[in-house]
């Protein structure tokens, strides 16, 4: 599945969240959405997942709307992970697991879980409230949840914020294997500048609510001659302090 | 609407509850405070009133169906709030899953949290004060729909300003019942109340259902009319709630509320 992001625009009252902002993100690629914070990161996932109605311009998965009738026949086909929302915390993880699969529709929830906590070794805390993990834990039990329904589109939101380097390095390497194996759409917003080098093959870069450059992780270092791809985000990100 | 989804996220409540017998605890503790309560004040009246002396516990039938309506509006309420306190909100908005199925498995499954806790109040009140709200009969079911649904209305109200101002609106989820409760004529005959809020009480559904439950209690007879009216105009204000909902849903995408609210 690809997504059309088309003249996206979100008004909150005064304040211009989303600007006019326009890009596609091809079937099987991963593009990464970087931007300093309140750059309208979040608010472009949240209208791309339907959460949030746009002031003007749309969304098209695979050509059809997010919006539309069928909104629901395309949220099956996606999900999202992000540290920021988590799940009901007093029900283990493979109850939570158990309520999204059914929500999601899974054919065979149980097996499905028992692959996923496998791939993503949950095994020895499967049976422990969601509440009572480790920030590791918790981190790969949403990625789990984003995974149940074999998703066409992830969504991942700083899928390794506040991770250890070693439990961030397993996150970073099972999306990679997830996605050479399962041939799916990502799109990562991600302050981690080694992990979108790693992991996206087009990086957009957002400021005050619009796209100021876009190109691949080499093309941008290139284009602003810096020697990685976290001195060219700091470029860009604090261009207007340089130029006043 | 879609069963296995509705069972899904039903599924999410009822897992919430077994795996916490505090919880459990809670949800019987207030109904069997209540019948406690109103069973020694109904005692006293029975004794002491001439309106009550042949009626042996008219008002702990009362506090009963009272409680019936105010647990069911909770439980719903509850059921929503959770999904806030646990910062659950966005993954449940992002999920295939219809507005309808939402107000469906809220709706189930707030029965469930319900008897839970009445049950046993109402066990508990035939051995220890002789009354029995199935001394009522076959209209019982009736006005138990009746309350259910407008309390599951009031539910759903409540749920719509959660979604359409945040968790700032909790208060209001706990008040919105006592509010109503001094028109609904729970206690006392509608002719205790001036003559003004008798027409705005009569608009509420919950005037004839005690009417009737102190009329089949005292005269012994049945007013099918009234039961009827009751459940239409229960029916009626669950309409206005759902749209009020609907509404209250579409300005949350607007406003960029569902993908951030939290505690």
């Amino acid at each position: 599945m690809d997504i059309k992001v088309q003249n996206l625009t979100k008004k909150f009252n005064n304040y211009l969240a989303v600007d006019n902002i326009n890009f596609t993100l091809e079937k099987n690629k991963t593009l990464g959405l970087l931007g300093p914070n309140g750059c309208g990161k979040t608010t472009s996932i949240g209208m791309m997942l339907g959460l949030i109605t746009p002031t003007s311009g749309k969304v098209l998965i695979d050509n059809q709307n997010v919006d539309s009738a069928n909104h629901n026949d395309l949220l099956s086909k996606m999900n999202f992970a992000s540290p920021y929302i988590e799940l009901p915390k007093k029900l283990t993880v493979k109850q939570n697991l158990e309520v999204y699969g059914r929500l999601y529709g899974v054919k065979n929830v149980k097996n499905r879980i028992n692959e996923i906590s496998q791939d993503l070794n949950l095994n020895n805390f499967l049976n422990k409230n969601t509440g009572e993990l480790s920030s590791g834990q918790k981190n790969r039990v949403s990625l789990a949840k984003s995974l149940i329904n074999k998703p066409d589109i992830l969504f991942l939101d700083e899928p390794t914020a506040s991770l250890d380097p070693d439990i961030g390095d397993f996150v970073r390497e099972y999306i990679e294997t997830y996605k050479s194996k399962n041939k799916i759409t990502i799109l990562l917003a991600s302050h981690n500048m080694k992990e979108v080098e790693r992991l996206c093959d087009t990086v957009i870069m957002m400021k005050e609510g619009q796209i100021v450059d876009r190109g691949t992780c080499k093309e941008l270092v290139n284009k602003h001659g810096r020697n990685n791809l976290e001195d060219t985000f700091l470029k860009i990100a604090r261009s207007k302090n340089e130029m006043a | 609407m879609r069963w296995h989804k509705i069972y899904g996220l039903s599924l999410r409540h009822i897992y919430l509850i077994r795996n916490s017998f505090p919880r459990i605890l809670d949800l019987i503790y207030w109904p069997s405070v209540q019948v406690f309560l109103w069973g020694f004040i109904s005692e006293f009246f029975t004794v002491n009133s001439s309106y009550y002396n042949n009626t042996v516990g008219v008002i702990l039938t009362a506090a009963i169906l009272y409680d019936f309506l105010f647990r069911s509006s909770i439980s719903y309420n509850m059921m929503f709030l959770e999904e806030i306190w646990s910062r659950n909100f966005t993954n449940l908005f992002i999920a295939p899953i219809k507005i309808s199925e939402i107000i469906a498995a809220l709706t189930m499954t707030a029965i469930f949290r319900t008897l839970i806790g009445l049950v046993p109040a109402v066990l508990v009140a035939i051995p220890l004060f002789g009354v029995s709200i199935f001394k009522l009969g076959i209209p019982l079911i009736f006005l138990l729909i009746a309350l259910y649904i407008f309390g599951i209305t009031l539910g759903l109200l409540v749920t719509a300003g959660l979604l359409r101002f945040g968790p700032s609106f909790e208060n209001i989820a706990w008040a919105s019942l006592f509010f109503l409760a001094p028109l609904g004529c729970i206690y006392y005959p509608i002719e205790i109340l001036p003559n003004l809020l008798q027409i705005v009480a009569k608009a509420l559904p919950l005037v004839h259902i005690f009417e009737e439950m102190r009329n089949i209690l005292i005269n012994q007879t049945v007013n099918v009319a009234q039961i009827i009216k009751s459940i239409l105009i229960s029916i009626s204000y669950f309409v206005l709630g759902v749209v009020v909902f609907y509404v209250s849903y579409y300005g949350a995408k607007k406003k960029g509320t569902l993908i951030n609210i939290g505690e």
